[in-house]
């Protein structure tokens, strides 16, 4: 198909959803009245049962005890516990890529107590933000950026919906991390019942007659599954000696040949009629100032002795891999899992990890809890989001450095990913919860908004962890773009703008609404008494119209596009 | 796009908008702007790229192969240009006109018949890389000639998808991208008067942005976040009058014509003024060249659009005197096979096609590189029998030498790699 007649497609599609959601949209405001009773029912069931046992909590104080340490050592200072709505956002930014709705706010958290810091709470939280669907699409997308990248790929052999789709179910299902992994290295099948193989049919290029690209398989294995760039030595050997293969000599430079003997175990694959199946191939390769080709073995770069060498290759691959004494690779799912929580990797870049060390505070404790706990994501993601980095303010008392963010005494000051701004607009001009409760035409039209708004504002692509500057387009979009304009704008009356403005009893009530709605908190006091006065200088017409200008301000801040 | 003088900020009034706070940076800014403009003794140099989305055809365009057979030439006829001994399609008459200021590089090879790949591969001039995003030409020349100016200085016309990006340097340098020039440039508008924007901005400046700053790092938004600097650049280019350089509005009916007035052509139009207004690099994107079935009729269809816009810039370009420090580059992706397919199409071609260039010291109506005109294309080696293959890297290399642009230099990506910004060789037939 050609580009234009796709995105003519694309664009009839979007017409036809946009009128559709209209007239849904219309049959749901009448309906809309403000109601967070069933959220509030259901959020009495869950409880921190995960969180509470011994055996938990001792991981947790040791891990922090390492950090600890590190700080003493260092003599650096670390912040104080945040508030209990501040690590709400941070969870729900980290594992539903939005903002947390002031009916989940409500549902949690009593409003005399959102300045204080509840620990139970915020297990609870996490608990709910776990269970809830939107935490698997979230980072089914995460996880697929890894996995095969963010292009559309060979068109008919590679259906990227349907993998995500599949992953997402895997982590709602949370299936353990080493049996998804192995699954995509080994399975056979079609892209479209068998969604796991599109990790092997996003490498076809229609070269080598169709067969995946075995070079970079291999290359997007070692960096997603083993946390190594070993690219470099696919045309020579590592000269600079800054690819260690060897744990037990990390200063032993690694061979082109390193690189070709694990691309070896992905010889085999090939498309065929049944979809992704494995033949005899062998692998051969012409070597840098080489002669002629010759026939490379599959051979690993490290750890051999955990290779069992019966059945295809793929499957003796998969088998290492997810070896559970193959720390390469619990290491590297463990420094993701924390990158998508922080924002930021233990260890970086996230793809690169040095095989022997040395590794900072919390890595090889959590490398160890995650194993043995059979490579549990929720779990791990439960440990993380308990331990007492992550619930320090990101401010302080004393004046923070670099070096107070690269130890983790503050919390890291992390800008949004465009998802997240893009999710967080969405929510804050909602005052309900925008989840799988909501009619999927409303959703899916939501969602063709967000797509839009995602494109302009700059996707980060694969290239997820760096440290980007924002762009002029982002202001300019947030300024004065469409998706913001038509959320804040009073008088259409579904959107949280105007219901502030209607169900609010006095001006303080709908200043504190708005900040909550947008910034996750109350204003402070001089925030207050300046927003108050405004208020109070307006006659009474004109509260909607400044409701609509502080959804506007708090939008625009430097806060809200941070992760904090 | 209307220019509503009653919402149209002026600099003083986004002065007062926002406060004394940030009036400091601002004027910093502008004193900048005034120091690049005396400075003669460089001239500043700009890239407009003409994009050719989906790949055109090599046969059908810059390299036809008239004398052969039906198969090979597709019925495509050569003319004479303007620059002596060289033949282009007949299709292209009004460009055809334009050769004294434009070379053909017939030998260009690469190794990446794929759409995004090579997209990536041609604006970058590296192949992708799966640890590294790289900066597209246009955002290495904005990095390596710095200037002040109230619009971006690296814009993108009518791109449908993967615009020129920053890659490695940030997305400071990625474009700035706006559709047909009929339509207003998105989002520079605010949505209220400007009273109440001006109370808007107030209230985030001196009251919800100093709050998040207390108790962070010492001055938050020049060390980390950017953001208020970002804002201020936004309101910037909201109130200048370099906005109209986006429009065709001041443009008659008669140069609209000249460019063809399609959206294609207005933007090309667009392109040499917002050169004018200082901006460093434009890519105008036409689309529609993956042309697998049809090849001739399609790319003849491309080709009517292209004709007019590309000739009348050139010839605009030319009067105004901006040639002379303005490079202007046609390429996509690739090209086309050589031979037709069984649905009279072509395929993609990276073993030998065309890339276009002139203007900013490339020296004209030269031809660099030659292919077979009935090659085997199911050889095994498919650039046996190009003569004096260029690679991407090469014209890349090219290019920023005759901005005067030390391509050899090693840039630090954000993790400390050095690379270097090209590792071609430029073509000394062209620059040298």
């Amino acid at each position: 198909m050609t580009e234009r007649l796709k995105s003519s497609m694309t664009f009839r599609t979007q017409a036809f959803l946009l009128a559709l959601a209209c007239v849904i949209g219309i049959g749901s405001l009448m309906g809309g009245v403000f109601n967070s009773q069933r959220l509030k029912t259901k959020v009495s069931r869950i409880d921190a049962g995960p969180q509470q046992s011994a055996e938990f909590r001792s991981v947790v104080a040791e891990v922090d005890q390492q950090f600890q340490t590190r700080w003493e050592k260092k003599q650096l200072r670390h912040a104080k516990p945040a508030s209990t709505l501040t690590v709400m956002r941070r969870a729900s930014l980290a594992l539903h890529g939005t903002i947390p709705s002031v009916e989940e706010i409500r549902a949690f958290v009593d409003q005399q107590q959102f300045e204080a810091t509840d620990d139970e709470i915020l297990d609870r939280y996490v608990n709910y933000l776990l269970q809830d669907r939107r935490y698997s699409d979230y980072l089914s997308e995460r996880f697929a950026r890894v996995f095969v990248g963010v292009d559309n790929g060979p068109f008919l052999i590679y259906r990227r919906g349907r993998f995500r789709l599949w992953l997402s179910d895997q982590l709602m299902e949370n299936r353990p991390y080493d049996q998804l992994v192995h699954s995509l290295i080994s399975s056979q099948g079609v892209w479209t019942s068998d969604p796991e193989v599109n990790f092997v049919t996003a490498t076809i290029t229609g070269r080598n007659n169709g067969r995946p690209d075995v070079m970079k398989l291999a290359g997007r294995t070692s960096r997603a599954f083993l946390g190594m760039r070993i690219d470099c030595l696919q045309c020579h050997d590592d000269r600079l000696g800054t690819i260690a293969l060897n744990p037990e000599h990390p200063s032993e430079g690694s061979l082109q040949s390193d690189f070709h003997q694990f691309a070896a175990f992905y010889s085999q694959v090939k498309t065929g009629l049944y979809g992704v199946e494995d033949d005899h191939e062998h692998y051969a390769y012409k070597y840098l100032d080489e002669e002629s080709e010759v026939i490379v073995p599959p051979v690993v770069p490290f750890y051999q002795e955990l290779v069992d060498s019966r059945g295809a290759r793929r499957g003796q691959l998969a088998q290492w891999v997810t070896h559970p004494n193959n720390r390469a690779f619990a290491r590297t799912a463990v420094n993701r899992i924390w990158a998508m929580v922080f924002g930021r990797p233990l260890v970086a870049p996230v793809d690169d990890i040095p095989l022997a060390g040395p590794f900072p505070p919390g890595m090889e404790r959590l490398t160890d809890e995650f194993v043995k706990h059979d490579f549990n994501i929720q779990h791990l993601i439960r440990v993380i989001t308990r331990l007492q980095v992550f619930r320090l303010e990101s401010k302080a008392e004393f004046e923070i450095n670099s070096e107070h963010e690269s130890a983790w005494a503050v919390f890291p000051l992390v800008r949004l990913r465009p998802e997240q701004v893009a999710g967080a607009l969405n929510q804050t001009a909602s005052l309900k919860t925008i989840n799988a409760d909501m009619s999927y035409l409303v959703r899916l039209q939501q969602q063709n908004e967000l797509d839009q708004f995602v494109k302009r504002y700059g996707d980060t692509g694969e290239d997820e962890f760096e440290d980007r500057a924002g762009t002029v387009t982002q202001r300019l979009l947030l300024m004065n773009g469409n998706l913001l304009q038509s959320r804040i704008t009073n008088g259409n009356g579904s959107n949280a703008s105007s219901r502030i403005a209607m169900i609010t009893e006095d001006d303080q009530d709908a200043i504190e609404s708005v900040y909550l709605a947008v910034l996750t908190r109350l204003p402070n006091q001089r925030e207050l008494s300046h927003f108050l006065l405004k208020f109070r200088n307006e006659s009474d017409n004109q509260r909607g119209r400044l409701i609509e200008d502080l959804f506007w301000t708090l939008t625009n801040s430097t806060e809200f596009s941070w992760s904090h | 796009m209307s220019c509503h003088t009653a919402t149209h900020w002026n600099r003083r009034t986004v002065i007062q908008a926002a406060g004394a706070s940030w009036l400091t940076s601002l004027a910093s800014g502008l004193t900048n702007a005034q120091e690049t403009a005396r400075d003669t003794k460089h001239p500043p140099k700009n890239v407009i790229v003409l994009w050719m989305q989906g790949g055109p055809s090599q046969r059908d365009t810059f390299d036809p192969a008239s004398a052969v057979s039906q198969e090979f030439s597709g019925g495509v006829q050569s003319i004479k240009t303007a620059a002596k001994g060289i033949e282009i399609a007949s299709t292209l008459p009004m460009v055809a006109e334009q050769f004294e200021q434009l070379s053909v590089i017939r030998s260009v090879v690469s190794r990446e018949g794929d759409h995004a790949r090579g997209v990536y591969n041609i604006k970058t001039g590296f192949r992708p890389d799966p640890t590294l995003v790289h900066p597209s030409l246009g955002a290495v020349v904005c990095h390596q000639l710095p200037s002040e100016s109230d619009i971006p200085r690296h814009i993108s016309i009518l791109a449908s998808n993967r615009p020129g990006r920053g890659g490695y340097l940030g997305d400071a340098f990625d474009a700035f991208q706006i559709g047909d020039p009929l339509r207003p440039v998105p989002d520079v508008r605010s949505r209220v008067n400007q009273t109440r924007q001006d109370a808007r901005s107030r209230d985030l400046f001196d009251v919800v942005e100093l709050e998040f700053a207390a108790g962070r790092f010492k001055n938050l938004d020049d060390s980390k976040t950017l953001h208020q600097l970002s804002i201020k650049r936004a309101m910037r280019m909201m109130s200048s009058e370099q906005l109209r350089a986006f429009s065709v509005e001041d443009a008659s009916r008669t140069d609209l014509d000249r460019y063809g007035n399609t959206s294609f052509g207005r933007s090309c139009l667009v392109a040499t003024q917002l050169v004018q207004a200082g901006v460093r690099c434009v890519e105008v994107t036409l689309g529609g060249w993956d042309t697998h079935i049809n090849n001739t009729e399609a790319q003849r269809d491309r080709i009517r659009i292209l004709d007019p816009a590309m000739a009348a810039m050139m010839a605009d370009l030319k009067a105004s005197g901006l040639l002379a420090n303005t490079i202007v580059i046609w390429a996509g992706e690739f090209g086309r096979t050589p031979q037709l397919n069984g649905a009279s199409g072509r395929d993609h071609w990276p073993h030998g096609f065309s890339v276009v260039m002139g203007g900013g010291g490339i020296r004209g109506g030269q031809v660099v590189g030659e292919t077979n005109k009935t090659p085997d294309i199911r050889a095994e080696n498919k650039t046996r029998d190009v003569v004096n293959p260029v690679t991407i890297a090469d014209i890349h290399a090219t290019v920023l030498k005759a901005l005067s642009i030390d391509y050899q230099q090693e840039l630090q990506t954000p993790i400390g790699r050095p690379m270097a910004i090209s590792k071609g060789t430029p073509i000394a037939q062209l620059v040298g």
